[in-house]
């Protein structure tokens, strides 16, 4: 090892305080913003109790956030299982917000205390700010007076309507909360008075038109039945466009339709809707998420070390919490529960990097644009930039990276009395692995498909959602039925949950709800 | 700008409305659960928080998801031994093993059971919900006693230990600056002026001596006249006293005395003493926590019985024969001597095998039918039996001879008698419920 400068150490022994901690903020920063050229939110970090952090815990991380019980549940169940010592807790939260607020607990040491900055407020805080999801689905400027705003207005409709009008839309707007979320962009809404414009046209369109000739030319020949045929698709077709439908936001489709609702219930469901939307991005790059604040922390610390900044208890203390934080357990570990995002993440930016800097044939033949570039962090950023979990793993998972973890690929045919292995990691496997891991990460595939299809207007105002069934996957019977219920009870009338088969398009079955299931359980 | 903030002052507890409304929620399991756990405490741990279980179910987040199984999916998993393409591996039986692809959601379907701690008062608040003692307020108020003092604003006389500090010394102060009465500062100031040109005076020349004399002089004029106006304006005058007032309200508080009354014989195994004390205690706790004053009275019996205090009551062992006249004279002597009727609500429970001095049935009856019935809002008989003994008792010709006793008296005068049987601990709670149910008028008919 070469020998490290004699810098004066930022910090030494366990203990901190808040010049230690300003002292190490700044170590860190000036290896961030001037080395790695990491573009960043202004960052407000606090110190906060373990209590405090539980707190923080329940109400899905964020700082403000509107009552209810199921947050409650969770801070009961969290309170329990850090007491008993089953669980401990984060060492920080960081929030998608400008300035970024990064929690760091008080009983964490210096040490620790660097790792959680360079990885909160530097690693996610520049994914945050540069990745094309959240520029596109989030505004970190106004999320925390929006939920300020939310807290106060669910606060007051308490106040107003009582506890149980509200937690009855609000659990029903959970139930929904994954299903109310803008995939694609809609057109802009028109509004009333572009809408009467419209209607004007067209009725003057008409009146110059009029030729009272064609009157008088005789009907033809028409099968009834078809014409009544006709007349229902034209129907159809009518209802469809007034409502926009299919509708694949299933929030919004009640919010803005569901006949029964007062205002207030409308807005309940909006504040979901906007809540839900501004996780969304979050749910699609977990693994990225967390591969770059690892990948961030993991070189700046290390950095730090090698100025000569901090001591070697230092580096070894975070030594040993890195490599627990991405540690992956094989499949037939018992402690295994899936892939690890920060193991899966933080390998492929370490891969990344050595595909830069030190690449092998192999890489050269997959990864021609950047294998050998020698740009390491600028590649990574790029990267961090333009891509989500799905797409990111599809692009820069390495057969080097496969062999590693030993990746395969398990066929599960429900038809077959056995599992298959379908492919691992050799030349045959790469690719198969490759997507189907990809394929695992991406949301569209992991949640349900399902869309509003049609309202019958005339009749007992029955609506129709369609559950898009790909490769024969069904819906969890019961959370479905209870979920459906919800949506029943917001839409105040009758529903049908259709299950469509996506490759014949034909309805394989039907589970109707009238009213009278809605009945609260 | 760069900040490190401390909250670590901020308050805790953000997450106590959420707990709260989770209470609410879940209140229904809530309660079950804790009479669940009460069957299997102990007597002296009942009084402390519980961790209870409730069931997970209706506290289930549904939402669209994708069945854990079924259809055709691919998965990778990572950790490859010795797999080769095509390999067949057995589906693993139960649960998701190696279903990676589903992300189990964080509040896991399959999560049945839900644990967590009640606080103390939590714990006792459900306890306790919908209990009450029978007819309270029957009683005619023509012979209250009891006043309690509420603050009746302000008055401008009254004893010295009531005086309104603020209230008089904003008057005095307001009074001073209006009559324009010196404050001590300045005439203090004055003084010190004073004496300065006095000791200047030894040491100036002629001309300035004379100079010097007349502003002495000036100054003296001030400060008599400062420290006239200062004597002749009080500090505080008697105008400016102002006393808090009081006054007494007559408290319809009613005053309620319950009568615990316990067969310690021989014949009472320890298990079935144990049981009569688990019954008491819920009684005592009960009595403690929703009534601020009620009296209890513990009496405990052999064939003789004597009042003692609650530590004995609960925690002393005696043992001996049997007569249950004995405590029901006890109580219609402490009755007479310190609860008068027209005065007290009257409550009293006795617990007993049923065991009974032969003769003594017959007299028992005619105690409590003369004397003390009429007496009492309410009068609970718990007969504890050997579990194994249930059986038997629950013919009819299997009554004790306190019950056949007893049992007569339930017909006549059912709205202020009732009498159950408990065999187990797990009876405890559910008799309780139904003796002192809110209602219970209609419940007892």
């Amino acid at each position: 090892m070469s020998k490290r400068p004699d810098n004066k150490l930022l910090f030494d022994g366990a203990d901190w305080d808040f010049n230690s901690l300003k002292a190490t903020y700044d170590a860190i920063e000036d290896i961030a913003i001037n080395e790695m050229h990491l573009d960043v939110y202004t960052n407000q970090i606090e110190v906060i109790t373990s209590e405090q952090m539980l707190d923080a815990y329940s109400s899905i991380g964020m700082p403000l956030m509107y009552h209810h019980w199921s947050f409650g549940k969770r801070f009961v169940r969290d309170d329990v299982m850090y007491r008993k010592g089953y669980q401990g807790l984060a060492y920080e939260i960081v929030i998608n917000s400008n300035p970024c607020i990064s929690y760091v607990m008080e009983e964490n040491t210096i040490g620790m205390q660097a790792l959680v900055m360079a990885h909160a407020a530097f690693g996610h805080n520049h994914f945050f700010k540069n990745n094309y999801l959240f520029k596109q689905w989030t505004d970190a400027d106004g999320i925390l007076d929006y939920l300020q705003f939310a807290k106060r207005y669910i606060a007051k409709c308490e106040d107003r309507f009582g506890f149980d009008a509200v937690e009855r839309i609000l659990d029903a707007a959970h139930a929904l909360m994954d299903h109310g979320v803008n995939r694609y962009s809609h057109p802009e809404k028109p509004n009333l008075a572009a809408e009467l414009e419209r209607e004007r046209e067209r009725a003057k369109y008409e009146d110059e038109t009029y030729n009272d000739l064609w009157r008088t030319l005789p009907q033809a020949e028409e099968d009834t039945e078809t014409q009544d045929e006709q007349h229902r698709r034209l129907r159809r077709e009518q209802r469809r466009a007034q409502f926009g439908l299919p509708e694949e936001n299933l929030l919004y489709f009640l919010e803005k339709n569901a006949p029964g609702l007062q205002s207030w219930e409308r807005e309940l469901l909006r504040i979901v809707r906007n809540i839900g939307q501004y996780f969304y991005p979050q749910k699609q790059t977990k693994v990225m998420n967390e591969g770059c604040a690892c990948y961030v922390h993991y070189h700046i610390m290390n950095r730090l070390y090698d100025k000569g900044q901090i001591s070697e208890g230092a580096i070894m203390e975070f030594i040993d919490s890195h490599s627990k934080v991405v540690f992956q357990p094989e499949f037939d570990d018992p402690r295994y529960s899936g892939f690890n995002p920060y193991a899966l993440g933080f390998a492929m930016m370490q891969d990344i990097h050595r595909i830069c800097v030190d690449p092998t044939d192999e890489d050269k033949k997959w990864f021609p644009d950047i294998a050998g570039n020698n740009a390491p962090i600028p590649t990574l950023c790029d990267a961090w930039a333009q891509y989500r979990d799905e797409s990111f793993i599809l692009q820069f998972l390495s057969p080097k990276l496969m062999r590693d973890m030993k990746m395969f690929m398990i066929n599960d045919h429900a038809s077959a009395p056995h599992l298959e292995v379908g492919a691992i990691h050799d030349d045959n496997g790469y690719r198969n692995v490759r997507r189907a891991l990809a394929r695992m990460h991406d949301l569209s595939v992991r949640e349900p498909d399902l869309q509003v299809v049609d309202v019958d207007l005339r009749g007992n105002r029955q609506l129709y959602i369609a559950h898009t069934q790909h490769d024969g996957i069904r819906l969890d019977k019961s959370e479905a039925e209870l979920t459906l219920g919800y949506i029943g009870q917001l839409w105040g009338y009758g529903v049908t949950l259709q299950a469509v088969d996506n490759d014949s398009g034909e309805i394989l079955h039907e589970t109707h709800y009238t009213p009278d299931d809605f009945a609260p359980v | 700008m760069f900040h490190i903030i401390d909250r670590r002052k901020n308050p805790k507890g953000k997450s106590l409305g959420n707990r709260q409304r989770f209470m609410r929620r879940a209140k229904a399991q809530i309660k079950k659960a804790v009479e669940e756990s009460i069957k299997t405490r102990g007597i002296t741990d009942i009084d402390n928080g519980d961790q209870i279980t409730i069931p997970g179910k209706t506290l289930r987040e549904p939402g669209f998801h994708h069945a854990g199984r079924g259809g055709d999916r691919n998965y990778v998993l990572p950790g490859n031994k010795k797999f080769v393409p095509g390999d067949r591996i057995a589906r693993p039986q139960g649960g998701d093993a190696g279903a990676g692809g589903s992300q189990a959601s964080p509040d896991g379907d399959g999560e049945d059971q839900f644990q967590f701690v009640l606080t103390r008062d939590e714990f006792l608040d459900i306890f306790f919900e919908d209990l009450e003692l029978p007819d309270l307020l029957k009683k005619s108020l023509k012979q209250t006693t009891a006043f309690r003092t509420a603050r009746a604003g302000y008055s401008s006389d009254g004893s010295p230990a009531n005086l309104n500090l603020v209230r008089t010394m904003r008057n005095s102060l307001a009074r001073r600056i209006g009559l324009r009465r010196p404050k001590s500062s300045e005439i203090r100031e004055l003084e010190e002026k004073i004496a300065r040109l006095m000791q200047d005076d030894e040491t100036l020349p002629g001309a300035d001596k004379q100079a010097n004399a007349e502003a002495l002089r000036v100054l003296q004029a001030e400060l008599d006249e400062a420290k006239r106006r200062s004597r002749a304006i009080a500090f505080i005058d008697p105008i400016d006293t102002r006393y808090n007032q009081f006054r007494q309200i007559p408290d319809p508080n009613t005053q309620a005395v319950m009568f615990c009354l316990m067969d310690v014989s021989g014949s009472m195994s320890e298990q079935m003493k144990e049981l009569a004390k688990r019954f008491f205690m819920l009684l005592h706790m009960f009595l403690h926590r929703r009534y601020e004053h009620v009296d209890v009275v513990f009496i405990r019996h052999t064939s003789r019985a004597s009042e003692v205090d609650e530590e004995t009551f609960f925690y002393s062992r005696e043992t001996g024969g049997t007569i249950v006249s004995t405590a029901l004279e006890e109580m219609k002597r402490v009755l007479k001597d310190r609860y008068p009727t027209d005065q007290w609500n009257i409550y009293a429970a006795q617990a007993s095998d049923g065991d009974n001095y032969s003769n003594d049935g017959a007299k028992c009856t005619a105690l409590l039918a003369e004397d003390l019935l009429p007496k009492c809002q309410y009068y609970a008989y718990i007969e504890i039996t050997d579990e194994r003994e249930a059986e038997i008792f629950s013919s009819a010709e299997g009554e004790t001879a306190l019950w056949k006793a007893y049992a007569p008296l339930a017909h006549t005068r059912n709205a202020r008698f009732a009498l159950k049987r408990v065999t187990k601990a797990a009876d405890i709670f559910p008799v309780f419920r139904e003796l002192f149910a809110k209602n219970k008028s209609e419940a007892r008919t």
